[in-house]
């Protein structure tokens, strides 16, 4: 059976001041239907990159993508992207904000059902309350939440989430990450999300897939999660194969994200994406 | 109990009791002096011996104040009769300023050829007194019969107020985040669709500092325009006062001019003020 998503020999090159950057080269990946894959490397390589033309919002300089078996030309309503900050339109209150991509996906649906489908995965992510709230009156966290039902409401072929809750402090993030859990079980969309966090990776992913350092950033490894779902986080915290894997990201992160290209390891300044992972595990546990 | 702030009731009368007594040291003043032969004479003293003082200017001009609305003769009207003439002419330009400038905005903001090619001769034309306007409008409609006095009026009027709009749209479509654009590309909406559901809604504040300067432009105008083309109103009461030597109108229309249009800017930054909250 073919792939959900397919991604093929993927290059972006920019053009610089210094001549033509060639910030991806040869990116393959396949994706499964109903598979969570998280994208994870280091600050600068490219996942952004690769998402935005997932997304269609940048073009590949070369290599293709298949969504569902049909070449992807442009953006669409059928890939639901969630970005770093929720880029919710600050004029129109949470409903309207889920309603503008309902309107235009379940065109043929009375408004009545449009307004259902809306409501209903506010409602799911925790917002039932503050329907008419315009995004000035909510949180960040909250906002982000919006950010997630409007992506889940246009029932799309496949999520793209870029850092989703980058910009979350650490307790937040930890409730949106389950939220985020709740509403994927419901709908085992298939998902490619972008993330610094080792942790945030491990707990919601089926396979993580680990690129290596930039320029010509490529994949490196991918590392498949065998915890069963649905996940609780307690349980995985004393699961010692979750310490273990975790550890083969760090290890990834820490050396053969550079070695694989021939760099050599950075001391500190590679360590911080390690540190920041340490440290969420502390609060969690 | 709210705080009741001397300061800012009390310093503003404090600046008007000075304005008013510069204004009387300058200010000329008529004497009689009876001669040694028995004869009266006048002199005129003061600094600028021409100007009334104030309380001069409040007795020569009370009439048109208590009765505002008056219409004795077609020139002797009350004062805020002759306001509203001219702000019924002001409005009317000002929606052609809005209603041409604010499209013109949004395509030099959303085209960059379109911006590179009229640019330059907006900020040519932008500074251009409605003095130089007015005989250029009256050209324009001379073939108009009798309404070709009050489109030249609208003419002058409109292109003078129009540039705020212009400029001030054209920049807050150019300061779109690119996050809204993108989602509209994300959902695929139609090109109206992105035009009203999201560039018009977060262009809104940067249109209305446009419409908050344009209308400042329109009741400027207004004096010079009525001037050259003797429509009734109150540029025009002031100049025919001139005219007949009776300067004290001419104080007061100043006055009412000066209270109108910051009466008319502080409604519109209300307005602005609203819709800035929203973004
Ligand atoms: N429009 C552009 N023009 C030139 N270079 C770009 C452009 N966009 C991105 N880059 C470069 O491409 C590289 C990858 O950027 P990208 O945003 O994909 O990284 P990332 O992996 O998402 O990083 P982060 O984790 O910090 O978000 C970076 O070195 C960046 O400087
Ligand atoms: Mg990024």
């Amino acid at each position: 059976m073919a792939d959900h998503v397919e991604i093929s020999h993927l290059s972006k090159v920019f053009p610089t001041p210094k001549g033509p950057l060639r910030v991806v080269k040869d990116f393959n990946l396949r994706i499964r239907q109903g598979e969570f894959v998280t994208l994870i490397g280091h600050s600068g390589c490219g996942k952004s990159t690769v998402l935005s033309i997932l997304a269609g919002l940048s073009e590949a300089s070369a290599g293709g993508i298949v969504l569902a078996g049909r070449e992807l030309t442009g953006p669409g309503p059928d890939r639901g992207v969630v970005f770093q900050s929720p880029n919710l339109l600050p004029w129109m209150t949470a409903l309207e904000n889920v309603m503008l991509g309902v309107d235009q996906v379940f065109y043929t649906a009375s408004r009545e059902e449009r307004r259902q489908i809306a409501e209903y995965y506010l409602t799911v992510v925790g917002l039932g309350e503050a329907l008419h709230q315009r995004p000035s009156e909510l949180s960040q966290g909250m906002r982000q939440r919006v950010g997630i039902a409007r992506a889940f409401a246009l029932s799309p072929k496949m999520l793209l989430l870029d850092e989703p809750f980058g910009m979350l402090d650490s307790l937040t993030r930890f409730e949106l990450q389950q939220v985020l859990l709740d509403l994927w079980n419901r709908t085992r969309l298939t998902a490619l999300m972008v993330t610094h966090d080792v942790d945030e990776a491990l707990f919601l992913s089926d396979r993580i897939v680990m690129m290596t350092n930039g320029p010509e950033a490529e994949v490196g490894e991918i590392l498949h999660v065998p915890f069963p779902r649905p996940r609780r986080r307690q349980e995985l915290l004393e699961n010692p194969e979750y310490y273990r894997l975790r550890e083969q990201l760090i290890e990834f992160l820490h050396v053969r994200a550079y070695t694989l290209k021939g760099q050599t390891p950075k001391g500190p300044s590679s360590t911080a994406p390690v540190l920041r992972a340490a440290s969420s595990v502390a609060v969690a546990a | 109990m709210k705080k009741i702030h001397w300061d800012a009731v009390l310093m503003p009368l404090v600046g008007i009791a000075l304005t008013l007594l510069a204004w009387q040291m300058i200010s000329g003043r008529i004497v009689t002096r009876s001669l040694a032969d028995g004869t009266v004479e006048e002199v005129k003293l003061g600094w600028v011996q021409d100007l009334p003082g104030p309380v001069q200017t409040w007795e020569k001009t009370r009439k048109y104040v208590v009765e505002p609305f008056a219409k004795r003769e077609e020139l002797d009207q009350g004062i805020l009769r002759f306001t509203w003439y001219s702000l019924v002419i002001v409005a009317k330009g000002y929606a052609i300023a809005l209603i041409l400038g604010t499209p013109l905005g949004f395509l030099l903001g959303l085209s960059s050829t379109f911006s590179k090619m009229f640019d330059p001769i907006i900020q040519v034309l932008r500074p251009v007194s409605p003095l130089a306007w007015m005989p250029l409008g009256v050209v324009l409609f001379a073939n108009a019969g009798k309404s070709a006095n009050e489109l030249a009026a609208l003419f002058t009027i409109a292109v003078c107020a129009m540039w705020p709009t212009v400029l001030n749209t054209a920049v807050g479509v150019r300061a779109i985040p690119q996050d809204y654009l993108n989602v509209a590309r994300v959902l695929k909406l139609s090109r109206t669709q992105t035009l009203l559901k999201i560039m018009i809604p977060a262009t809104l504040p940067y249109m209305f500092t446009g419409y908050r300067l344009s209308l400042g432009i329109a009741w400027l105008v207004i004096v010079a325009v009525e001037m050259l083309t003797g429509r009734i109103g109150i540029g025009n009461f002031l100049w025919n006062e001139y005219n007949n030597g009776l300067y004290t109108s001419i104080v007061l229309c100043i006055v009412t001019i000066g209270l109108v249009g910051f009466a008319l800017d502080r409604a519109m930054s209300l307005l602005e003020r609203r819709f800035k909250s929203i973004l």
